[in-house]
């Protein structure tokens, strides 16, 4: 049965939900406002986005947050899948503790990630700029492709694969006939979570980019540093569409919701 | 694709299947092991080193960073840190438990809500946290919207406070906390409060004793999920907190940056790390205990 529940608590619940969208939606329609001070409204403009393309060093950034986050995303879905597919066999030893320490680098507070990577290659004298952020980028969100592959990998039925074997195709074969297609929608999910991962990571990036690779957030956030403007809040506009219409097409593509 | 060198590896991993397992892990483990690990053993080796002239470390080992730690000023900002994660926890366990309880009963409306829920969370972190300076700042959103109404005449100090830093944290951590309660609520057996109902339970009794237990793993795994991510924050205290509102993420930078004290700055990021390690082998223990339940 469903339980009537109370118009007071739908109406503290419609609360909350208000107060969490509140934020981006003042944001995206600040964007339009044609004062330069955000909190009176005098009229629509599309001022502040003509003023971006006015802008190189935005749509530079703009570019090489894409680059890094399509090479990095590639990468680590590579080898997050391969991570997710080697757990996903018989069990070996030493396997659970590969498994949780796979949770060390999600929750390893993003500046000390950051700030270690720094040292580290400071240390080893490489010069920081594009190279060591998209290592850095796959190395943290490497993880994050591997578990979501492997709750794919768990939750598949592995039976097929049984029944290719003993219909006599080989292990590359069954893999690439059977198991590889079953698993692409968690690859996919895996994939796209790396990508926004990666185009809107600043911490670990404003410690490892050097001058020259200036990715969109760290230019935003020293945008911000220097004062709330108006730009910024299409830098904002432009990138909340960005992200949430890529993941948006996507969930629908490949039916993997909310993932 | 020639046949015979590849049966040749098949057969080798046939009679291997460990060493096949390992061949799949390799690669990843390898980057991981170079760009994690090696750099988390760097900054422990760094943490126990003295302290180099103008930046860096110099040889020698020692506790005094360690040690350190103990000056009131230092601990200070760990009790900050500490009573700012377990408020965020705390605020997001009170928003959204009621947020992921009407989710679970909302019937059709169920996978909307869900999306509405997850929807801010597509936005990034940064810009999420320039949205909440943009509505507490002095000529901003809440204050004009406060003196249009007449409740204050001149703009109230919002940001630059620990309330904004908190905001923000709840703000951004939310969703963390609502889906896994949903996820156990949307679990509960609905015949069980029925039963509580018909045996003369009250509304109150009914959650108290029925329903708040059977959602308790949600609520460990969602709070361990909220709390991680606080205690490390850096950005948040960094844009919303101004300097009297340091949080350790923001002591590691500092010490890193301009009080160029790189030991001490690695051994506050140990400390950071020590918390985390636990609540990670907690949230770990939940899951598991989940799983099997």
């Amino acid at each position: 049965m469903t339980r009537r529940l109370s118009p007071l608590l739908v109406a503290l619940v419609g609360g909350i939900f208000l107060v969490l969208h509140l934020p981006v939606l003042v944001l995206v329609l600040y964007s339009f406002n044609s004062s330069r001070f955000a909190a009176s409204w005098s009229g629509f403009t599309l001022h502040w986005y003509a003023r971006l393309l006015e802008r190189p060093d935005i749509l530079r950034a703009l570019r090489l947050s894409l680059t890094v986050a399509t090479l990095s995303t590639l990468v680590a879905t590579l080898l997050g899948t391969l991570l997710a597919l080697g757990l996903s066999r018989r069990p070996f030893r030493g396997r659970r503790l590969i498994e949780g320490g796979l949770y060390l680098p999600i929750v390893t507070p993003e500046i000390v990630a950051g700030i270690s990577l720094l040292i580290l290659f400071v240390a080893l004298r490489v010069p920081l700029g594009v190279g060591t952020v998209i290592v850095a980028h796959v190395a943290f969100t490497t993880p994050f492709v591997a578990v979501v592959v492997l709750a794919r990998l768990r939750g598949m039925d592995r039976s097929l694969e049984e029944a290719a074997l003993a219909l006599g195709a080989d292990e590359v074969t069954a893999f690439r006939r059977i198991t590889l297609p079953l698993l692409a929608p968690g690859i996919l999910a895996g994939a796209l979570l790396a990508f926004t991962l990666s185009l809107d990571d600043f911490v670990i990036t404003f410690f490892v980019a050097g001058p020259g690779s200036t990715t969109l957030p760290v230019l935003v956030y020293s945008m911000v540093r220097r004062g709330v403007e108006p730009t910024i809040n299409a830098v904002s506009a432009v990138l909340v569409v960005l992200t949430t219409g890529t993941i948006a097409l996507a969930s629908r593509l490949g039916g993997t919701r909310g993932a | 694709m020639s046949s015979s060198p590849r049966r040749r590896l098949l057969a080798y991993f046939a009679r291997r299947p460990a060493a096949g397992s390992w061949a799949l892990l390799t690669p990843g483990l390898l980057w991981l092991a170079a760009f994690f690990a090696v750099p988390l053993v760097v900054l422990l080796a760094y943490s126990v080193m003295h302290r180099g002239t103008y930046w860096g470390v110099a040889p020698g080992f020692t506790l005094e960073h360690y040690r350190r730690f103990l000056d009131p000023l230092y601990l200070a900002i760990a009790w900050r840190t500490l009573w700012i994660a377990l408020a965020t926890t705390g605020l997001c366990l009170v928003l959204s438990y009621p947020v992921a309880y009407v989710i679970a009963r909302a019937g059709r409306w169920r996978n909307i809500l869900l999306f509405l829920v997850i929807l801010p969370f597509w936005t990034s972190f940064l810009i999420r946290t320039y949205a909440i300076i943009v509505l507490l700042r002095g000529g901003g959103v809440v204050n004009s919207t406060l003196m249009g109404l007449g409740l204050t005449s001149a703009p109230l100090e919002l940001l630059y406070t620990p309330g904004a830093v908190l905001a923000g944290l709840v703000y951004g951590y939310l969703p963390f906390m609502v889906l896994p309660i949903y996820a156990s609520l949307e679990r509960l057996d609905l015949d069980l409060v029925d039963a509580a109902e018909v045996l003369g339970a009250r509304a109150f009794a009914r959650f108290r004793r029925v329903i708040l237990p059977l959602s308790l793993p949600g609520v460990a795994a969602g709070s361990l999920l909220v709390f991680i991510p606080s205690l490390g924050a850096f950005l948040t205290p960094d844009l919303l907190g101004g300097a009297k509102t340091m949080m350790l993420g923001n002591l590691v930078q500092n010490q890193f940056g301009p009080a160029r004290n790189w030991p001490f700055g690695a051994a506050v990021s140990f400390a950071l790390m020590g918390v985390v390690m636990v609540g990670l082998l907690a949230w770990l223990r939940v899951r598991d205990a989940e799983a099997a339940a």
